[in-house]
């Protein structure tokens, strides 16, 4: 079901020798230039980044971060490259992501703010973002096939995603909470000596 | 002094938002409209709208708004640094610990129920930003190419984005 330790270190030590800081920074850089409407969109753009392309992380090691990022406070965003970040390059790793991740933003913002806050307002750009968000949500669900695709193994994973499903989008239950929950659904279930 | 008052009420607002950036806005409202009086409602209301058409998290880009209307941009910078420190401090040491962890036999059950359930997050994210998104024929259109070049085409989402963004200042500026 996941990768063993030691395979894990062996692939962990190939990735760090690859992924190196100014790789990472720039990765991030342009995550974070276009995380538009909010951190979900980060998900296809860090898969395809750092998954697909340049191969830093497994599928499983990637959703194993989304799960701690999306228990701990903060933006999805920011959590996620300072876990990336951590996994590929250490301590100094997670500092360079969250800055790339962080900085489109102070400029962009800074720049808005200082002088074109009539920019923000202007038609051509409302109509502009009217135009991305249709896309993020097609893009959010690629990342929905994507990820989902390996993990959705048996009829009990289903059944824990639709649940987590209904939990946020019909209950409004916080997402922390449901990952936790998940978590020891997850150990009960085996405890219970329920088979996989 | 104003610097570290900013950083100090940013950080206090990014430890205790959970769930991504939007749990943020009515934090950030009780702490600095209601709590600190250092913005109207109405300043308030213009940050969060450029705030959600501007690219970046809107956590970080409001955040940065606030600061440099206080504090110009070194404020803008330090209430940055303010909001993202405690989620870096807390996702390093919780990286850390699933570090140690890693061999611990009931990780693993722990992953087994937690990757299915982010799975389904990140599905009800799609209703969420697809309830906004989906506002008429137009956008409707958009997705349809959107997904064409994501699916079939399979461009970088960042083009798609990009594309889908041109698209949308012609239709919607033009109809």
């Amino acid at each position: 079901m996941s990768i063993s330790p030691e395979s894990n270190g062996a692939d962990r030590q190939a990735a760090c020798s690859r992924a190196s800081l100014t790789e990472l920074f720039w990765t991030f850089f342009r995550i974070g230039a276009f995380t538009i409407g909010g951190g979900y969109v980060m998900i296809p753009l860090i898969q395809k980044d750092i998954v697909d392309k340049h191969g830093w992380l497994s599928k499983d090691e990637f959703v194993d971060i989304l799960a701690v990022a999306q228990t701990a406070p903060g933006a999805l965003a920011i959590n996620t490259a300072t876990y990336v970040g951590f996994e590929l390059r250490g301590i100094v790793g997670s500092l360079v992501s969250v800055a790339g991740c962080a900085l489109p933003s102070i400029i962009i913002i800074t720049l808005v703010a200082a002088m074109f806050s009539q920019v923000a307002s202007a038609k051509v750009v409302q109509a502009a973002f009217a135009g991305i968000r249709p896309a993020v949500v097609v893009l959010i669900l690629s990342a929905v096939v994507k990820i989902g695709k390996p993990i959705m193994k048996s009829g009990r994973d289903l059944m824990l995603a639709a649940a987590a499903l209904l939990a946020v989008a019909a209950f409004g239950i916080s997402t922390p909470l449901v990952i936790v929950a998940a978590a020891l659904v997850g150990v009960a279930l085996k405890m219970g000596g329920v088979k996989r | 002094m104003i610097l570290l008052e900013l950083f100090l009420t940013l950080a206090k607002v990014g430890l205790f938002t959970f769930g991504g950036g939007y749990a943020m806005l009515p934090l950030i409202e009780s702490e600095i409209i209601d709590g600190k009086g250092w913005l109207t409602l109405a300043e308030f209301t213009d940050i969060v709208a450029i705030a959600e058409v501007t690219p970046g998290p809107i956590a970080v880009n409001s955040a940065t708004f606030v600061g440099y209307r206080l504090g110009g941009v070194p404020g803008g910078v330090i209430a940055t640094l303010g909001v993202i420190a405690p989620s870096v401090v807390i996702v390093l040491l919780l990286a850390a610990l699933a570090r140690k962890l890693s061999s611990a036999n009931w990780l693993v059950h722990v992953r087994a129920g937690m990757r299915p359930a982010v799975v389904g997050l990140i599905a009800a994210a799609v209703i969420s930003v697809g309830r906004v998104a989906f506002a008429d024929a137009r956008s409707v259109i958009i997705g349809i190419g959107a997904a064409a070049m994501i699916f079939w085409v399979k461009l970088h989402p960042i083009l798609v984005l990009a594309l889908s963004g041109l698209a949308g200042a012609v239709i919607f500026s033009l109809t």
